[in-house]
């Protein structure tokens, strides 16, 4: 894989880049191939990487995080997924699923439980998709009902990385049911300010798992439906206030989304070198085929938008870091990349002509891998609904706005 | 126990590595820097005996400015601190200087052992070691893949072609190790963290008695007169097996005088 110049803001972030392409090459890329094609979770590859530290990188250095910026953090993604995407997605989910406590939890709850949630040993998983409402989340059925000290929670996740593995898991549920009513009219949910977020370890009684789903490409990260069978809550592991579930979910997925872009980067920069390595030494009408202009300038457009794609996330990583807003641009960010990795792998197998179909080379993987990422935290359709939104309320506040 | 790793940064073995014209010394600005990989294992060993011995472990380097990344490396995998040697004076030294060089820094820094891997990937003349022990007075334990330190006794193994000699001497000692030694830790970002609060003491050759008469390329003893590059390989020759594809492979390496 050949190394990326990248801007760091300090030393210790460029030790960090240079740790994690140490572990990449020795601990992550060899074994990539064979485990997906098994289908195999490489839980002890996560290990690794949180004894290495890069399971809390975001987060505060008092709760045992890394105390790092989004945009080194990002960084650290990408490499990670360059090596192998269900790796670098998998530490992108789980970090997303320490952020409703880091960002909405007491200080109580952070004390009690981010030091082990960041600490690298534990894995998180994120619940919000549903069988019936993926991109429409506000409209989910599952419930949580309050039941003296705990909420009973009840319903069905769809969806889930690391479903089944997971040590806790963020659950999204509703709150505006009433408990036990009969009547049509108390059972009607109000959308999204009826959802709460809670905290729910692995082991809590009524948590089960399905068998994970068959998938497409990044078949070695774990994706299960996960039932929550009554599932009692203490009180105390509600996070935020009852309603503000959703808010918490989207202001995850804005953080969430900016990690898919930083993935589709690493994967694409991957098929890019592939791709270029292998025109260079591809030989057909008596020259490397990487000498032929209409291979070359395929090449070009790669490598164009490979690095327009980082400077996308990282500038969004950056308004992130300085406390700006950025949902609208993390929004663009895994759109533009994500697009642009589905077009860049596609044509990294292209560039290997029937060598590129085939398993002997990676970039047939690449393909199918890179295809859901234009799914995940919201469709790229959702994308474009949330920037939008934002062109048309600009429009309306504008002077002679609407 | 007072541990000293003398560690080098080199070339990353990775990229191209060339020669200046003009003075034929390695170019090093030219090429990313990286920690020696045996020198990793010498960190390893220094860290585990210091684990198990208690005491402190000093990485030593001497190179370019550029050399504090590979320092931070080794002081993020456990090192307690770093001494850096670099001056202008000392480039283009050979491997006699330098052992003049980093035996006058041990003098300021004090040894019970002196921990090194067995060659750099660079020049790969192997005889640091060797001519350090020589000039420090004390036993040098060549090759090691195992040591095991008893008070002021220290066992080694030491690799060759058949096996391994058993070796005993008795401390201040020089070990240079090799690759079967043990399995270098990665850093953790803690300790990247870690690292940039220790300390790190950076000397001119002033600062640590250095002659400048002794050091440097217009005073080395050895000197690469002239290089070339290494020819492209030629084209092989390809037996087609029709029928009589193993008489041709015989008859080819009968002529290359190989059967
Ligand atoms: C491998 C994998 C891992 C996942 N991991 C998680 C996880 O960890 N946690 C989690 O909660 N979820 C997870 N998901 C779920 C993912 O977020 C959803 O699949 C996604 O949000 C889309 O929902 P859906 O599949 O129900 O599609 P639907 O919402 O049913 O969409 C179907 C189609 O309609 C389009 N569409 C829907 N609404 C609109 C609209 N308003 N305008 C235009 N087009 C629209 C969509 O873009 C899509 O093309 C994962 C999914 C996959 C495949």
């Amino acid at each position: 894989m050949s190394k990326v110049e990248r801007e760091l803001p300090t030393p210790e972030a460029a030790d960090l880049i240079g740790l994690t392409r140490d572990l990449v090459a020795a601990e992550v890329a060899p074994r990539a191939a064979a485990d997906e094609e098994a289908g195999r979770f490489p839980r002890e590859v996560f290990a690794t990487l949180g004894r290495a530290g890069l399971l809390g990188l975001p987060y505060p250095q008092e709760h045992g995080g890394g105390g790092q910026p989004y945009e080194v953090y990002l960084q650290v993604i990408e490499e990670l997924a360059a090596g192998w995407l269900a790796v670098g997605l998998g530490v992108s989910v789980h970090t997303l699923s320490c952020f409703p406590i880091a960002a909405y939890g007491s200080a109580e709850q952070r004390a009690r439980l981010l030091p082990e949630m960041v600490g690298g040993e534990l894995l998180g998983a994120y619940c919000l998709s549903e069988p019936g409402s993926g991109s429409d989340a506000a409209a989910m059925a599952t419930k949580a009902v309050r039941r003296a000290d705990s909420y009973e929670i009840s319903g069905t996740k769809a969806w889930i990385t690391h479903g089944g593995i997971a040590d806790y898991h963020a659950v999204f549920a509703r709150t505006d049911r009433s408990a036990g009513s009969p009547t049509a009219e108390a059972d009607r949910p109000r959308g999204a300010r009826g959802v709460s977020c809670f905290h729910v370890p692995g082991r809590t009684a009524g948590v089960a798992a399905a068998p994970a789903e068959n998938k497409m490409g990044m078949r070695a990260s774990t994706t299960a439906q996960m039932t929550f069978g009554g599932a009692l809550v203490p009180v105390d592991d509600l996070i935020g206030g009852e309603g503000d579930g959703f808010r918490i979910a989207m202001a995850a997925l804005d953080g969430g989304r900016l990690g898919i872009a930083a993935c589709a980067v690493g994967l694409a920069q991957a098929a890019l070198d592939a791709a270029v390595a292998y025109a260079g030494s591809r030989r057909q009408f008596g020259r490397p085929v990487a000498d032929f202009q209409g291979m070359r300038f395929m090449l070009a457009d790669m490598a164009t938008g490979v690095a327009a794609a980082r400077a996308l996330y990282l500038s969004a990583a950056r308004r992130r870091d300085a406390g700006r807003p950025y949902g609208t641009e993390a929004a663009m960010a895994k759109l533009f990349a994500s697009d642009m990795a589905m077009r860049v792998t596609t044509d990294a197998v292209q560039v290997l002509g029937g060598y590129g179909y085939v398993t002997d080379f990676p970039v047939e993987r690449y393909m199918r891998e890179a295809k859901v990422l234009q799914i995940v935290e919201g469709t790229n359709q959702i994308q474009r609904v949330v920037i939008g939104r934002r062109l048309a309320e600009a429009r309306a506040a504008a002077p002679g706005g609407d | 126990m007072n541990i000293v790793v003398c560690v080098k940064q080199v070339p990353d073995t990775e990229t191209t590595r060339t020669l200046k014209s003009d003075d034929r010394t390695l170019d090093r600005a030219a090429a990313d820097g990286v920690l020696n990989e045996l020198d990793e294992y010498a960190v390893e060993e220094a860290l585990r005996i210091k684990e198990a011995h208690g005491g402190e472990v000093t990485v030593l380097t001497m190179g370019p400015d550029k050399a504090t990344d590979t320092i931070r490396k080794a002081l993020s995998m456990g090192a307690d601190k770093a001494v850096h040697l670099t001056d202008e004076a000392l480039v283009g030294s050979d491997a006699l200087q330098t052992s003049y060089a980093i035996q006058q820094v041990l003098g300021r820094t004090g040894f019970d052992l002196v921990v090194l891997g067995s060659e750099s990937t660079d020049a790969r003349t192997g005889v640091l070691a060797a001519m350090l022990a020589e000039r420090l007075g004390v036993p040098q334990l060549s090759l090691a893949n195992k040591v095991e330190i008893d008070g002021s006794s220290i066992r080694v193994q030491r690799q060759t072609d058949y096996g391994y000699d058993k070796v005993e001497a008795t401390l201040p000692a020089v070990v240079s190790v090799v690759e079967k030694i043990n399995e270098p830790r990665y850093p953790s970002f803690k300790g990247i963290m870690a690292a940039k609060k220790k300390p790190f003491e950076t000397l001119g050759i002033a600062d640590a008695g250095i002659d400048a008469a002794q050091v440097g390329l217009a005073n080395a003893a050895t000197e690469v007169v002239d290089f070339a590059e290494a020819p492209p390989r030629e084209r092989g020759q390809i037996v087609k097996d029709e029928g009589e594809g193993g008489v041709a492979a015989a008859e080819f390496l009968a002529s290359k005088k190989f059967i």
